[in-house]
């Protein structure tokens, strides 16, 4: 009896690092391909049939995709982008998350609701209207216009998450700090925000990552200043195949990286429920 | 140091009343603890004074000085808080030192004054490192050296020890007490543990319900406590309560309770006598009633429910009458379950309580 | 209310954020509705909705769009589970599983598409390692849009890519659940399986509502993926409001496509609340 269940104790373990496995590899071979592709010279990539495993390494692929036109200045523009947008919705977002951790008020659940809410909304909704009013204003074309979507789908998720930081940050501290001398800015400055920093830079991270990935808005949004994915995508029918796979290699490092560096944040960045 | 003066403090959360006009008075160097369960207000009032809550009506004054409208750092206070509120990115020393910086004083005398309050808590050892590298213990000596660093006029302290485990809570307990002799501060302190308020206080503030029901010495709160509840707050266990009825006897008043009679002493019985109802509640504590193995003079038979032996002494629960009492007997007293003892009340001991009311009554 | 005591600066903090959602967020979907019942001078009008339904376009989008959302959504669901299920086995090495189960979720639709068409293309992986197993002695054409091979492209790569923030939301959900209540059932004799059924997923429902509500959001708007795998041989809901828009110049057709896929993120979020409707006191 003993034995039979610690038999099938084991044989339930081994199955489950099987399939966690297996499923490790289902993610991982893609993204190996991939990286097979784009450090492969043009020839090896329109061989056939393929080496599932890598033959000549070469940077010839890569240094076609960033040598072709306008490669280099969309790559730029999506930096730009992607940083306008994360200093704007921390700025903005922010300080509406550490009101949301910090107060009791009439208003605050509703606030919640509201901002949650807006997970519902698909945002390709918003870049048709937007193009429109930014053609009025002039500001058609031009990065901010991305960047300034890019904000209203990032800031919902950065008030939330940096409101779960600032309550990761006792307040008691803050109230030690103004007891001790520190009127309420001092007190944000000298405790709540060094402490909350590493949480705040991950929701810059996530900001990034969404801005960078980011395709519909940005290939509405612009014509000539197009980020690196929108650029790829309007192209991508006419690229050759060596292009396509060293472009899609190219969002993908800077992503993954990322990735790692806020993989402590994960559940708190992705993981919040409607309760 | 100076003194605290509460007058006519209010304040409400939403619907709730958490502190009702209250007057408090600290006087200089005395060490005041306000007790009570919790949320009775005790924090709230704290943190009235230390300003981390506006008051809604009332002044607060510190030496002197109405602070009813200042922000925290301009009171002059220091606090030590319920969960230390180390700030984790600071060493020890710069945790000490803050209150220092912050008044911009010379780096000589910060380095100073950490070190002497660092001695005082015996942190000397521990000034560069981080708290995550500390035990609670440590933290909390941090806390209280923090505390002490600063010219503060006042010390507030919001249940200190609450977070430490019971054996360094008693050993922290005794520390503090020297070290507040030793300092001489001012005073308030919080806590729900009535064994930390009588050991420390000079005097305690009962409080329930943003009120506060008795303001006094440890023993006096302890011995003739104001009311039934703080009759039944203080003491483990706490104070048994009896039903009496008062009638008159000859000319003597008699209270019949437990299924006997007790007679009070004159000034007592002349204060009995004058009750609108003849109904008592008749307050004594467990040690205060002693356990006869026969039946002797007014001593009131009882049979033995529970015995729980604790070391230094045996509390016994028994049943009196219709009702249940604690009783304390040395260790080696034996008793069984359904033994029948008698018990006697030390009549001088015995608080007695307006049953109508719920007040305790004193002679005069 | 006393004015002088009432704290100003909550909502100080907040209105940044509620002027920008306000401007950049609720505005823009006033405007959406403007532009999709709107006629140029401004007279209200159904002419461009009733376009939209007329055009050969829309019902083969509506269906592909419907039919990735019923293949994707459950699949997703089932892995992520599993995937979350397995994490709470407290497997070796669960911190790097965790990592490798969530890169996905850094990695943009366009990526994906372009590594699944790495994978599907006519001299691609997939060809490569069937030939080399014999299967095939020539490449098979996946991606020719007569077949129904890129919709199982489509799925696969979403599949992939996007089973990553079901997973974590329901990780993120089961890490709220106390061990002592699945401790318990198994003190009373559960199996792991009546643990599962009887205890986490009824626990887990909040979680599973919100992991169900986002990823069919998302896959209503599904878009590059689809282009970089099938090309122009497939169409879907957002693939044509980008047409009508950039292609074809219309920004009326295109804001009602929008509106389309807005009503159907808010019915099938509306429906999703409605079936895992939570009762209160079942969630501590």
């Amino acid at each position: 009896m003993k034995q039979k269940t610690f038999s099938r104790r084991l044989i339930g373990r081994v199955l489950a690092y099987l399939l966690a496995i297996l499923i490790a590899l289902w993610i991982l071979i893609p993204i190996y391909f991939i990286t097979v592709a784009a450090f492969s010279p043009k020839d090896v990539i329109y061989s056939w049939p393929k080496s599932l495993l890598p033959q000549t390494i070469s940077l010839e692929t890569l240094l076609f995709f960033i040598n072709a036109q306008y490669v280099l200045d969309s790559l730029w523009n999506s930096v730009k982008v992607a940083l306008l947008t994360l200093v704007i919705s921390l700025v903005i977002g922010a300080p509406a998350g550490y009101a949301l951790a910090r107060y009791i008020f009439p208003g605050k659940d509703a606030f919640r609701i509201i901002i949650l809410s807006t997970r519902a909304f698909p945002i390709v909704i918003l870049s048709i209207p937007l193009a429109v009013t930014f053609m009025q204003w002039g500001l058609y074309d031009k990065l901010i216009s991305v960047a300034l979507l890019h904000v209203a789908m990032a800031l919902p998720t950065t008030i939330l998450v940096t409101s779960s930081v600032f309550i990761g940050v006792s307040k008691e501290l803050e109230e030690a700090a103004t007891v001790f001398g520190c009127n309420r800015v001092q007190a944000f400055t000298r405790v709540a925000l060094p402490l909350a920093l590493p949480g705040l830079a991950a929701s810059a991270i996530f900001t990034f990552v969404l801005s960078w990935n980011e395709v519909f808005a940005a290939t509405i949004l612009t014509i000539q200043n197009r980020t690196l994915p929108a650029r790829m995508f309007v192209q991508l029918a006419a690229s050759p195949i060596p292009f396509r796979f060293a472009g899609g290699f190219f969002i993908l490092v800077p992503a993954v990286v990322f990735m790692f560096f806020i993989r402590r944040y994960l559940f708190s960045l992705w993981g919040i429920t409607l309760k | 140091m100076a003194e605290i003066q509460v007058k006519n403090v209010r304040k409400t959360f939403g619907k709730v009343k958490a502190v009702w006009d209250i007057d408090l008075t600290v006087h200089d160097r005395e060490f005041v603890v306000l007790l009570g369960p919790s949320g009775c207000g005790k924090t709230t009032l704290l943190r009235c004074i230390a300003g981390l809550e506006q008051v809604d009506q009332g002044r607060i004054y510190i030496g002197q000085r109405d602070v009813t409208d200042l922000p925290p750092k301009q009171r002059q206070i220091a606090m030590v808080f319920q969960n230390y509120a180390v700030f984790p990115h600071l060493t020890v020393f710069e945790n000490v030192a803050f209150g220092l910086r912050m008044q911009h004083k010379p780096k000589d005398e910060i380095k100073k004054r950490v070190q002497d309050a660092a001695e005082l808590l015996h942190i000397e050892e521990l000034l560069d490192r981080y708290p995550a590298q500390l035990s609670g213990g440590q933290r909390q000596r941090v806390a209280v050296a923090r505390a002490i660093a600063v010219d503060a006029l006042v010390l507030l302290m919001d249940e200190p020890l609450s977070n430490l485990d019971a054996l360094l809570r008693l050993e922290m307990r005794a520390e503090l007490k020297r070290l507040l002799q030793e300092i001489e501060a001012t005073t308030l302190y919080v806590t729900h543990d009535q064994v930390e308020a009588l050991s420390l206080g000079d005097r305690i503030a009962v409080m329930r319900s943003g009120q506060i029901l008795q303001y006094d010495t440890p023993l006096n709160v302890y011995d003739k406590p104001a009311d039934l509840f703080i009759g039944g707050f203080i003491g483990n266990p706490p104070m048994n309560f009896l039903d009496g009825e008062v009638r008159t006897e000859d000319g003597q008043v008699v209270v019949h309770t437990g299924g006997g009679d007790i007679y009070p002493p004159p000034d007592v019985g002349a204060m009995l006598s004058r009750l609108k109802e003849p109904s008592v509640l008749v307050g004594i504590r467990a040690e205060n009633i002693e356990t006869l193995p026969a039946p002797a003079e007014g001593a009131l038979q009882a049979e033995v429910l529970v015995v729980e032996p604790l070391g230094s002494h045996n509390l016994i629960t028994m049943q009196l009458g219709t009702e249940q009492v604690k009783v304390n007997t040395s260790a080696d007293f034996k008793a069984q379950p359904g033994q029948t003892l008698w018990l006697r009340l030390n009549i001088d001991k015995i608080c007695w309580i307006e049953k109508a009311t719920g007040r305790a009554m004193y002679p005069d | 209310m006393n004015l002088k005591r009432f704290n100003w600066e909550p909502y100080l903090l907040l209105l940044p954020s509620i002027l920008y959602l306000a401007l950049f967020f609720a505005w823009p979907m006033v405007q959406s509705f403007g532009l999709a019942f709107r006629t140029d001078d401004g007279q209200l009008t159904l002419a461009h909705m009733q376009r939209m339904f007329n055009d050969v376009g829309f019902t083969k989008a509506l269906r592909n769009t419907v039919m990735l959302i019923i293949a994707i959504v459950p699949l997703q669901f089932i892995l992520a589970l599993i995937m979350a299920l397995l994490m709470m086995e407290r497997l070796r090495g669960s911190n790097m599983l965790v990592y490798i189960y969530s890169i996905p979720l850094a990695i943009s639709d366009l990526a994906a598409g372009i590594i699944w068409f790495s994978i599907f293309t006519e001299r691609g992986y997939l060809n490569s390692f069937l030939y080399s197993l014999g299967v095939i002695d020539k490449p098979f054409l996946f991606l020719n849009y007569q077949t129904k091979w890129p919709l199982v492209a489509i799925v696969l790569a979403e599949v992939w890519r996007a089973t990553s923030i079901v997973f974590v939301v329901l990780v993120a959900g089961l890490q709220s659940i106390p061990r002592d209540y699945v401790e318990a059932a198994e003190v009373f004799g559960a199996g792991w399986f009546a643990r599962v059924w009887r205890v986490i997923l009824p626990l887990l429902r909040p979680s599973i509502q919100t992991a169900l509500i986002l990823r069919t959001i998302l896959a209503v708007q599904v878009f590059a993926v689809v282009s970089a795998i099938a090309g122009r041989g497939m169409t879907v809901l957002a693939n044509e409001a980008y047409l009508w828009y950039r292609e074809y110049r219309n920004p009326h057709l295109a804001a009602t496509y929008a509106m389309f896929i807005l009503t159907i993120s808010l019915i099938t979020a509306f429906i999703y609340l409605r079936a895992l409707r939570t009762k209160e006191e079942m969630i501590l």
